[in-house]
């Protein structure tokens, strides 16, 4: 059994139909990112499964319990980090770890979290004083003192530093590594490409992908490299047999799969005709390429 | 228990913390207290002001700390989903509600503990006072403050909400009877003074400890209605989030 299950959920705002018939799972010890644009329906599917909100339709379990009915019970074992705020202004970091350690009572030393989301020379501060970053990890932290068997994470590395990006992933990893089913809401298409092990994508409230990350860039190869900005297309298609597409100002797309010889014909050309190689990348699509190709309106990969 | 006693310390804590909460729920109450209680500017209408200002004056503490306080602490609480994250923790809604409950009921230990003595000190003398009717009428008084300062903290964003509870503070405060007699107001206002919760506290704490009430019968029962309808329009008008 999956450690969160949902099925056909709606939800709905009054007349406006936030989710629509959206199903998805999450296994333990593995990390589901929810990717989509904003307004996409992430935060408000998380919403249900972590009880704060009621379906319109369709069913959510989270660890075999429904959220909506269920509150309490999974309150126990569920760790939560929301896409903002969260906590008392006032509160001072270890006070609010330690509040929160004693509130799961499940044994949680607070100054080990405060230690380990790299708060520990912040300890005294209060969450008004801390930059962006560092709310983010205090919020972590507060997901951590549960202890969870799931964790639901929306948007956890929003607004922090590279450094503060590099922490969080690794604790991220860790608690996935612990068995913990983590569920990561984002828009941000590198972090999902980064941690997760299962890409679940949204758009308008639908899902429209749903696979690891290597299910969702199969079938979609390329050679993407950048050169002069006046190339001459139809030289380039006569001489190497495939057309490339400018995707950017000096940016040029081939949809082909990565063979050496394509590589070689086409650097080749780029060199009889004396133009320059600035970059070059052969294989499968980034998740952002997947993302926009699924996402675009008129795209003929669209479910 | 443990998780009732931790939220209780946190929200004891952040009152402590918070200069402004300690200035209007005990710095504000003493100074009226003690500035006019020496300086004799106000028409109390008692030989010694400071007969008419403790039993008012404690009402304030009272008003101050449930509806003021609370409704201000808990609007921007709701405001930065501080409420939204605690309800999934398994400290639960009662329980949050309930160590909110308590807090209140702290502070205003702490602060009659301030201003009783302060108030003899200046010469307070009651009138056959009635102790277990007066905690009563401030049990009450506390349930209808907090009915009201929730009702605002659960329906207005947090900056309106901080206007709306020091603006119907200083109504409250103003027309309640607490440090300008009822006797003094206009007549057509005295009527609607009569039927706020301030007023109604403020009446049923000089009749029980200055036996200087104005219509003590009725200011029970204005009392008793709105400690039992303000928290039920909270209780179902509150939005968590």
């Amino acid at each position: 059994m999956a450690a969160v299950e949902v099925s056909g959920l709606t939800v709905r705002y009054g007349d406006l139909v936030a989710v629509d018939d959206v199903s998805f799972s999450a296994e333990a010890g593995s990390i589901t990112a929810v990717l989509g644009p904003n307004g996409a329906g992430k935060t408000s599917t998380i919403e249900v499964c972590e009880g704060y909100r009621r379906a319109a339709a369709g069913s959510v379990r989270v660890l075999g319990l429904d959220p909506s009915t269920h509150q309490r019970q999974l309150g126990e074992r569920i760790g939560v980090m929301l896409q903002e705020g969260g906590v008392y202004p006032s509160g001072r970091v270890l006070d609010t770890v330690r509040h929160y350690c004693a509130l799961y009572g499940k044994g949680a030393d607070p100054a080990q979290l405060v230690e380990q989301v790299a708060l520990t020379a912040r300890a005294k501060a209060t969450w008004r004083r801390l930059s962006g970053g560092e709310r983010q990890r205090l919020s972590l932290a507060l997901a951590l003192a549960a202890r969870p068997d799931v964790a639901f994470l929306d948007e956890p590395t929003s607004g922090v530093d590279v450094n503060g990006r590099d922490t969080i992933r690794g604790i991220v990893r860790t608690l996935a590594d612990t068995g913990c089913a983590v569920v990561l809401a984002t828009h941000e298409l590198d972090e999902a490409e980064r941690l997760a092990d299962r890409v679940v994508i949204f758009d308008g409230g639908h899902v429209i992908a749903d696979g690891t990350l290597a299910e969702l860039r199969s079938g979609y190869d390329e050679i993407r490299f950048r050169s002069s900005p006046d190339l001459d297309l139809h030289a380039l298609a006569a001489s190497i047999g495939l057309v490339a597409s400018r995707v950017g100002h000096d940016e040029y797309v081939i949809d082909a799969p990565p063979h050496p010889r394509l590589v070689a014909q086409l650097t080749t050309w780029l060199a009889e005709q004396g133009h320059p190689l600035t970059d070059l990348r052969a294989g499968a699509q980034r998740l952002e390429d997947v993302f926009r190709r699924l996402t675009t309106p008129d795209s003929g990969d669209r479910p | 228990m443990t998780r009732f006693v931790s939220q209780l310390r946190t929200e004891l804590q952040l009152t402590l913390r918070n200069g402004e909460q300690l200035l209007l729920t005990l710095g504000i109450p003493v100074l009226l207290l003690v500035f006019f209680s020496l300086v004799d500017v106000l028409p109390t209408g008692t030989k010694d002001p400071v007969d008419f200002l403790a039993p008012g004056v404690l009402a304030l503490a009272v008003m101050s700390t449930s509806m003021v306080s609370l409704g201000i602490g808990t609007g921007f609480e709701r405001g930065y989903h501080v409420l939204k994250r605690l309800g999934v923790t398994p400290l639960g809604r009662p329980r949050l509600v309930a160590a909110k409950i308590a807090s209140v009921g702290v502070v205003e230990l702490v602060q009659f503990a301030v201003l009783v003595p302060v108030a003899y000190a200046l010469g307070w003398s009651p009138v056959s006072p009635r102790w277990g009717l007066a905690v009563a009428a401030v049990l009450l008084g506390t349930m209808a403050f907090a009915g009201i300062g929730l009702t605002l903290a659960g329906r207005l964003r947090g900056e309106i909400n901080l206007a709306a509870q020091n603006g119907l503070y200083l109504v409250l405060l103003l027309l309640g009877g607490m440090v300008i007699p009822f006797g003094k107001l206009p007549s057509g206002i005295r009527a609607v003074a009569h039927a706020l919760p301030s007023g109604a506290l403020a009446d049923v704490l000089h009749d029980t400890l200055a036996k200087a009430g104005t219509q003590p019968g009725t200011s029970w029962v204005v009392l008793a209605a709105w400690a039992v309808m303000a928290p039920a329009v909270a209780a179902v008008t509150f939005r968590w989030d």
